[in-house]
């Protein structure tokens, strides 16, 4: 436990004792109040048929600083002690390779979740400006940051599996970029794509975030997009964990 | 035994970093692991610090198989690895109180192995600094701390003084004396005087293998280098060169230049030939004048040289 979080520890500080910290958080406020102003615009023109929580995150805006945050968060985590040969004291300290894996997971994710905090302001400043709830119910949000957390521990994941693959920073941010820009393309498949047969399209929304949102928005908590991102993050993470058990034994 | 290598071979693609090496340390022996660059120094140290696999052989520490029982083996361990890898963002302290932890040292034997490694190291004065931003001389010496942190009981240090100024090289080299004798150490390194002087036993590898092993008194005994006089003489114009080239027990004769008469020469000595009093008697009855006559032992860095060279031949 004590090398757990002494690990955990350590991933947290590394972000923030590199710029890489704050230049996310400043994308991801950026676009999200730039997104969260558009909206609210929006709305004070004319009734619409959606929630402000529904609006806030199923725009451009918002589906582009989600995917864009995960190769920067990501890429340093294995390839950096690579390069500055810090993973051989990792690796011949006392200390499993689950371990590892599991803390630079942690860490990295610790930090995605808390870069999602301030949004739940932007609901507390509309509801407190405009005199109305954001959202018509608490599971609303509930399922919203239910599925954000969920699709965070798989796109973390793909980050982490991108940067244990190789020792520099930018083919790994360039890796997990590719990956989650093909994840992205299914999700959206279904929407731009017209004359696709109905089981296709079935299956597709099996693994598209933005239908995931769509219902997740309103409080519907399904039990299909939870197996698919926890199994999926379970599996990536398991996939890192081999390429070090591979590298610490057959190099 | 504190270290038992058998039949160690590292093979990367086409060629042997290590070849068949076997050898053993002693609890509390110091031993110096010396070799030309590419020779599976690093290599070795690696395999034992449970940083490499080995291709073939066993190799065990503390009667510790470093490849199937390698957390047992790393518990045991304080590496420092070449060039000594430090997470430069963090500050002193942080990073040892970091390194305590991943060892599985409690708070309080952290706190107090934290304040010994920094008076050992003589880090108290930087504790605060940031990695980063501390001279080479002293991020050595944080890696030496981070290696002794939990008073392992074999200490693997690859090239440690590599890099420092020579007041720093002395201070390392004390160091290592002082652990000498409570710790198991294994180093390498490039700079001989200072394996001369810090250990107990040599190992001399070459290509994967090993090529000579000893004290470095008996390295030098055993070596084919052979003992050197200096004579400098003032011999007119007489030939000196040939008298002395006649005396028993000298070898080979070269001159070593001349300056107003004045001859310098280098003397090759068989082995257990002393002709230094016939020097004197030769010069007497001569009549030249003679004004230094001294004799040195080989080097253990010219019967590394001679050792490695013979090696590739």
């Amino acid at each position: 436990m004590r090398i757990l979080s002494a690990l955990i520890l350590r991933e947290l500080k590394a972000l923030f004792y590199s710029p890489i910290a704050y230049v996310v958080l400043g994308l991801v406020l950026a676009l999200s109040g730039l997104n969260f102003y558009l909206i609210v615009s929006a709305f004070s023109a004319g009734p619409t048929p959606v929630t402000v929580v529904e609006a806030f995150f199923n725009t451009g805006a918002f589906w582009f600083s989600f995917f864009a945050i995960f190769p920067l968060i990501t890429m340093r985590l294995y390839a950096e002690e690579f390069r500055l040969g810090t993973y051989e004291l990792l690796q011949t300290a006392p200390v499993r390779d689950w371990q590892i894996v599991f803390a630079k997971f942690t860490g990295a994710y610790l930090f995605f979740l808390l870069l999602w905090l301030p949004t739940a302001l932007y609901f507390g400043i509309y509801r407190w400006i405009a005199r109305e709830q954001a959202a018509p119910a608490l599971g609303n949000y509930f399922g919203t940051y239910v599925l954000l957390a969920l699709m965070g521990a798989l796109f973390v994941s793909v980050g982490c599996l991108a940067s244990v693959l190789t020792k520099n920073q930018i083919i790994a941010a360039i890796l997990s970029f590719v990956a989650l820009a093909v994840i992205f393309n299914f999700s959206i498949l279904g929407f731009v794509v017209p004359n696709l047969s109905p089981a296709s399209r079935r299956v597709l929304s099996y693994f598209s975030s933005v239908e995931h949102m769509y219902e997740f928005n309103r409080g519907i908590l399904s039990t299909r997009p939870v197996v698919y991102y926890l199994s999926g993050a379970l599996l990536l993470q398991y996939l890192t964990y081999a390429v070090l058990q591979y590298r610490r034994w057959k190099f | 035994m504190m270290i038992e290598v058998e039949q160690l071979t590292k093979r990367y693609a086409g060629h042997s970093a290590v070849d068949n090496l076997s050898f053993t340390v002693a609890r509390g022996e110091v031993v110096g692991f010396l070799g030309p660059n590419g020779a599976g120094k690093t290599t070795t140290m690696r395999i034992l610090s449970c940083f490499l696999p080995a291709t073939s052989g066993t190799a065990r520490v503390a009667g510790f198989d470093v490849f199937s029982q390698s957390l047992e083996v790393r518990r045991r361990v304080g590496y420092m690895p070449e060039n000594t890898p430090l997470y430069a963002d963090m500050r002193v302290e942080e990073f040892l109180t970091y390194r305590a932890a991943l060892r599985g040292l409690d708070s309080t034997r952290a706190q107090r192995r934290l304040g010994d490694v920094l008076d050992l190291c003589s880090l108290r004065d930087v504790n605060r600094r940031i990695i980063g931003h501390l001279s080479k001389g002293y991020r050595q010496r944080v890696g030496l701390a981070d290696a002794l942190l939990h008073e392992p009981e074999l200490l693997i240090l690859d090239e440690p003084t590599i890099g420092l100024d020579p007041g720093q090289i002395r201070e390392v080299r004390e160091l290592i004396h002082r652990l000498g004798g409570k710790h198991t150490v294994l180093l390498s390194s490039h700079i001989l005087p200072e394996v001369e002087a810090a250990c107990s036993r040599v190992i001399i590898i070459n290509r994967g293998r090993i090529v000579a092993s000893g004290t470095p008194a008996e390295l030098i005994r055993q070596s084919r280098s052979v003992d050197v006089l200096r004579v400098e003489l003032n011999a007119g114009p007489a030939d000196a060169s040939a008298a002395l080239r006649e005396l028993p027990g000298v070898g080979e004769v070269a001159s070593a230049g001349e300056a107003e008469g004045w001859m310098s020469f280098h003397l090759g000595v068989a082995a257990g030939a002393d002709p230094r009093e016939a020097i004197f008697q030769l010069a007497m009855t001569r009549g030249w004048k003679l004004r230094e006559l001294s004799r040195r032992t080989p080097s253990l860095e010219e019967v590394f040289v001679d050792i490695i060279h013979a090696d590739h031949r």
